[in-house]
């Protein structure tokens, strides 16, 4: 098959180009896009990529997989190669540093502004702070977001204001922080998000649902802020 | 919280709103205004200028105007944000759109009660 790969080295390269490389699969196996990244760097070592536990739960290694962003350790081939080619690049809308590694400087600052920790004013119990089942279930769907930046790479709002657009990731957690009925913060959390931009960039194209790894829904969670924002506001 | 002074009510929320809203209008205008057309077929000056002289026409085409301004006003600052990334450009055509939405609304006021 043929693999057309992003290469940039910026210390050997003016720009960026594309190297057509064709491999042949062993045994003809549907084996996952990481496994060919690792073939792929046998047979050339300076091919630099991101990857740690190789089955979609750190988030490393998200990729631009023939044109649809996902995570190349739980892609096999047969769900992405068209016409025996496969064209991998980086995440689109973040810098990138080398090959397949983007700077994710942008995405984390944006997941920071959202305070992703529990806020609570009132004096902690002896022991833990309960929830009921109900409760709990509130944060199903949005506590397993990896921060892989698939969806936030894949949304054009995002592309065009990453520094004020919060984009779905950040949003799915600042949703997972509200609906948590542990964190007494939900006025400031809302009051950070009623700007023009923050939330309300989010045109709900959905893209962030049609890439997530994990199957969660931002675009659901976002138009929840938006429900918290008009209820208290009107 | 992210600062802009150029939006149309600086918040989110408000603009959100608002956008839908005049477009609930601007749908109820517009099938109002087809289906007058398509149940009037013969339709002559008199008809046209008598539709317009009456006072709830008037309050629906000022409203219908207002929406639209207000309406576009969102839109277009929206897009601005989004391509226009040169300050002074971004500044200039934000300044154009609303020169624009406001000779609209006087015009259309003027051609309104000109009737």
């Amino acid at each position: 098959m043929l693999v057309s790969l992003y290469r940039y080295n910026p210390e050997t390269d003016d720009v960026p180009y594309m190297q057509d490389i064709h491999i042949d699969i062993p045994g003809g196996k549907d084996i996952m896009v990481l496994d060919l990244l690792q073939l792929l760097k046998e047979k050339d070592t300076t091919l630099t990529f991101r990857r740690s536990c190789r089955e979609g739960v750190c988030g490393s290694d998200g990729l631009n997989m023939n044109g649809k962003n996902g995570l190349a350790c739980i892609t096999a081939l047969s769900q992405v190669v068209e016409k025996d080619k496969l064209v991998l690049r980086p995440l689109p809308g973040l810098p990138v540093i080398r090959d397949l590694v983007v700077d994710m400087g942008q995405f984390y600052k944006q997941y920071e502004k959202i305070k992703p920790y529990l806020i609570n004013d009132t004096p902690a119990p002896a022991i833990e702070r309960l929830q009921s089942p109900e409760e709990r279930a509130e944060l199903d769907g949005l506590y397993e977001c990896i921060l892989c930046a698939c969806c936030s790479t894949a949304c054009p709002s995002f592309w065009w204001n990453p520094d004020k657009f919060v984009g779905p990731s950040g949003l799915l957690q600042a949703y997972r922080f509200l609906a948590d009925s542990r964190d007494t913060a939900t006025d400031q959390r809302l009051a950070e998000l009623d700007d023009p931009f923050s939330v309300f960039r989010c045109h709900g194209i959905m893209n962030c649902v049609n890439v997530c790894p994990k199957g969660l829904n931002p675009t659901k969670a976002i138009g929840k802020i938006r429900n918290m924002l008009l209820q208290q506001a009107t | 919280m992210v600062t802009s002074i150029t939006s149309f009510g600086r918040s989110g929320l408000y603009d959100w709103m608002i956008q839908r809203v005049t477009a609930v209008v601007l749908m109820a205008y517009t099938i109002f205004m087809l289906a007058y057309l398509l149940f009037n077929p013969g339709l002559d000056y008199a008809q046209w200028s008598a539709l317009f002289q009456g006072t709830f026409m008037r309050l629906f085409s000022l409203l219908a105007i207002l929406s639209l301004a207000a309406h576009a006003w969102i839109g277009l600052w929206s897009v601005s944000t989004d391509y226009i990334k040169p300050t002074v450009l971004r500044f200039m055509f934000q300044s154009l759109c609303g020169l624009l939405a406001f000779v609209y609304v006087v015009w259309g006021i003027q051609i309104l009660w000109g009737i």
